[in-house]
């Protein structure tokens, strides 16, 4: 291990074994819960959180918060959808831009990072709280959505596009390929490059970073484009399975990725998690989500449950760090 | 307990032990609390001092030990109770009361509001009976001879204001034991010797107090009774009068930094850094200059010594020096012979300039990071290979500066948050000193480090002379400071009052040209 973290490995492996325990406990109450097609359901259900929770880890891990990766998903995937149904006229004058489904993918991407930049400028130039700058970005991020679409779903995007949601490759989903590729992707970007490790430092002591000679400003403006950027691809997936991009895509989401983060043990106070625990903190969320769906939970209770799973996962979390600090 | 010996104890501490991780604060300490009688508590930074405090607090628990307290007073028979402090409210409520050394006001609330916090009278309906609370706030300040309203929120006040707040606060709650932890740090002389007048009230009340301090002008009008305490340890107990002061210091300091350490004669070279008339201006409360016009060369191979009290700027101008206040600072800072403008830490650590901050915890370390990641944090590029962090690269380039400073940890990847501030201190030398830095500025480089590391620290920067660097020691401790340096500049409320050879740098001359004219008045 690069940076031997022995509270998120003990953290990582506390979850590896919650998720096996459910793993078994569906198994044995649901006949159709261990099955290859269910499997496969699971990891594609989990494909969107995951793209969004690989960039909710890196702010978290920076020491900030992310509350607009859902409402840029929504705008990502509308800007990508309405680009490809209409095209885009330049204002004043004649100019009319198709776009292909690369230059939608592109488009959506680069609506994403666009806003997650505005988030990171607000927060290191400004000296805004995160929980502020990324709250306001919330509230514009839906409300341009509004705007692009005038509140209908743009939908019949295309067989090439939808093939982003519903397609596969070798037998395995397109979203599935997408995230484990983003995570094979990040999880070197954390733990083997400068950029990783300076990441860590920042969230752990901004102080000593900045004294260190870090430029923390820059590592901040990063990490909040790469989440909107990551919101933008997610914002893809979601447009693609159903065909449509819908106004309010996304609502929520922000909060799913977050309880992902805590769930795979990265702390909220920076410096401390892995993008591996994360992987783990959605499976954990994901598979909690069908199994209680195939048991035929009611959807109100599977709030409740996930709600106690969040706090349960939090408070052992507390528990382990207090121990090993005094 | 025999009711003879207890007859005017209120606090007996008995064999208190506490370690943090990496350190073993307290060894078995223990201390008598007399009614009407104040104790002063001696000893160097690190000592135990404020641990032990913090125990009778109830700040924390200690590790071993007993403490018993008074809960009742009966006429001329005081029992003992043995207690177990879960937080300060506990000690609050058998009538302990702390002021501690750091500041702990609500900036945003007002005097009133801050001296009665968690306390504060109620009208029938609940609600603050702010017409009272104004009233005995009114009193306190009278007592402390203090002008301000009591409606002033205390953000807006002096620093020796603030402090002031802070005893009123340990007054308000009508205490029996009253501990105060280098009360007088940034107190004017009118507001200290206000101070000892209430000081003197309270020992007639029968209230018993503890007293923390450096300074030992200050003994001669409170004090009753010493202990002096050293590495965590009990090393002396007297009643005022009965050691000499040389005595007191002897044994305070056990070894004085020029008994453990010898520091070897260099020629300085070149010169290496020149600064002219750095100007650091104030946020607004408080001095208009935080550093006020400094000027000073470093040379290679030398070590240039800074001292000043607390809030004289010594921080502050090595922090300039750095390039952390770029924007607001100003002056002209040359290195060899090229005129450089930092436009943050970066740009200085790229011109070879390293700096070990004093507050370690806060300003050094990256704490949830290991011992090898916090010392390969400033340059990466060696650990690289393709692009990518490299282990065993890294390791390979890491480890001979850990060893050359001789880091004790279980292994590289040991969490840096459990090693001693000694150790933490060398893996931040070790981190700059893979920069290969050619200016070292070291602000209070052995606060709360053990003797041994102590030693150590004075060594490698001896060391680190001889191969021709140029060091900027900042030290609060003057023996440090003469022992170290080669030239001594004086600060004093942000101006540089003096410099002294190392030949000329007497502790008298130095001290004497570090005080505002106030200390002239304790000398008596």
């Amino acid at each position: 291990m690069t940076s031997p973290d022995y509270k998120a490995f003990f953290a990582r492996f506390r979850s590896l074994l919650a998720l096996g325990l459910m793993v078994l406990a569906l198994s044995l109450l649901s006949d159709r819960f261990l099955t290859p097609d269910n499997g496969w359901n699971i990891l594609r259900q989990i494909s969107v959180n995951l793209c969004l929770s690989i960039g909710m880890t890196l702010v978290i891990l920076g020491g900030g918060i992310d509350l607009s990766v859902g409402a840029i998903l929504g705008l990502a995937g509308a800007v990508a959808a309405g680009l490809l149904k209409h095209g885009l006229g330049i204002p004043g004058t004649t100019l009319w831009i198709e776009f292909t489904v690369f230059g939608a993918i592109l488009a959506a991407v680069f609506v994403g990072g666009a806003a997650g930049w505005c988030n990171g400028f607000a927060v290191t130039r400004f000296k805004l709280p995160p929980f502020v700058a990324t709250l306001g970005m919330l509230s514009i991020a839906r409300g341009l959505t509004m705007l692009w679409t005038g509140g209908f779903p743009i939908t019949g995007l295309g067989d090439d596009f939808g093939h982003i949601g519903t397609g596969a490759f070798l037998g395995m989903p397109l979203p599935v390929w997408i995230m484990l590729a983003l995570t094979a992707v990040f999880v070197v970007v954390t733990k083997r490059t400068r950029f990783g490790r300076h990441l860590y430092a920042v969230g752990g002591n901004e102080r000593a970073a900045r004294l260190t000679g870090l430029n923390v400003g820059r590592i901040k403006l990063a990490i909040y484009t790469l989440a909107g950027a990551l919101a933008g691809v997610a914002g893809l997936i979601v447009t693609a399975r159903l065909d449509s991009a819908q106004p309010n895509a996304g609502l929520g989401y922000e909060l799913d990725s977050i309880a992902a983060v805590v769930i795979g043990g990265t702390s909220l106070s920076g410096g401390r998690g892995s993008v591996a625990g994360t992987v783990l903190g959605c499976l954990i969320i994901g598979v909690l989500n069908n199994g209680l769906f195939l048991l035929n939970v009611s959807p109100f209770w599977q709030q409740v449950i996930k709600g106690g799973v969040i706090l349960l996962a939090v408070a052992l979390d507390k528990m382990n760090s207090k121990g090993r600090e005094t | 307990m025999t009711p003879a010996a207890t007859n005017d104890v209120l606090i007996d501490a008995t064999g208190i032990e506490k370690s943090f991780p990496g350190v073993r604060a307290l060894a078995g300490v223990s201390l008598q609390v007399r009614a009407g009688r104040l104790v002063a508590l001696l000893g160097e930074n690190g000592a135990g001092k404020s641990t032990l405090m913090n125990i009778l607090s109830g700040v924390f628990p200690p590790d071993a030990g007993t403490i018993r307290v008074v809960e009742r007073v009966v006429p001329n028979a005081l029992s003992l109770t043995e207690v177990r402090f879960a937080s300060p409210r506990d000690a609050q409520a058998l009538g302990i009361g702390i002021v501690h050394q750091e500041l702990n006001l609500i900036p945003g609330l007002t005097v009133a509001e801050n001296i009665w916090l968690g306390r504060e009278p109620r009208t029938a309906a609940g609600l603050i009976d702010y017409a009272r609370l104004h009233a005995d706030t009114a009193a306190i300040l009278t007592r402390l001879d203090l002008p301000v309203d009591p409606e002033t929120l205390v953000g807006e006040l002096r620093v020796g204001q603030q402090q002031l707040i802070e005893i009123g606060k340990a007054l308000s709650a009508d205490a029996r034991v009253l501990i105060l932890d280098e009360p007088t740090s940034s107190l004017s002389s009118h507001e200290v010797a206000v101070l000892f007048n209430v000081i003197a009230d309270l020992k007639r009340a029968g209230v018993g107090l503890v007293y923390i301090t450096h300074k030992f002008e200050e003994l001669a009008r409170i004090c009753d009774d010493l202990v002096i305490m050293r590495d965590g340890r009990l090393v002396g107990t007297a009643t005022y009068g009965e050691l000499t002061r040389d005595a007191l210091v002897r044994l305070m300091a056990g070894r004085e930094p020029k008994e453990i350490f010898q520091k070897t004669t260099t020629t300085p070279g070149a010169e290496l850094l020149r600064a002219e008339k750095i100007v650091l201006p104030g946020d607004g409360v408080g001095r208009r200059f935080l550093v006020d016009h400094v000027s000073l060369t470093l040379r290679r191979g030398e070590v240039l010594g800074i001292f000043g009290l607390i809030g004289a700027g010594r921080t502050e101008l090595l922090e300039t020096l750095f390039g952390q206040h770029a924007g607001r600072a100003a002056g002209t800072v040359t290195i060899e012979g090229r005129v450089v403008r930092f436009r943050g830490p970066a740009d200085a650590i790229a011109a070879g300039l390293a700096f070990a901050p004093e507050d370690r915890k806060r300003d050094g370390v990256v704490l949830p990071m290991s011992v090898l990641a916090n010392a390969s944090l400033a340059d990466l590029r060696p650990a690289l290979r393709g692009g990518f962090v490299s282990p065993a690269r890294e390791h390979a380039h890491i480890a001979t500066y850990l060893e050359r400073f001789r880091v004790k940890t279980p292994s590289v990847d040991e969490l840096i948050i459990n090693l001693s501030g000694g150790n933490q201190q060398k893996v931040i030398l070790a981190k700059w000193l893979a920069t290969g830095p050619k200016i070292l500025l070291l602000d209070e480089p052995t606060r709360g480090i053990d003797v041994n590391a102590k030693r150590e620290i004075y060594t490698f920067i001896d060391e680190l002379t001889q191969a021709g660097l140029g060091l900027i020691v900042v030290s609060s401790e003057l023996p440090e400071i003469l022992a170290l340096a080669d030239r001594v500049l004086v600060l004093c409320e942000g101006r540089a009052t003096a410099e002294f050879t190392r030949a000329d740098a007497t502790a008298e001359r130095v001290l004497s040209a570090a005080l505002p004219d106030r200390a002239m008045a304790l000398a008596s």
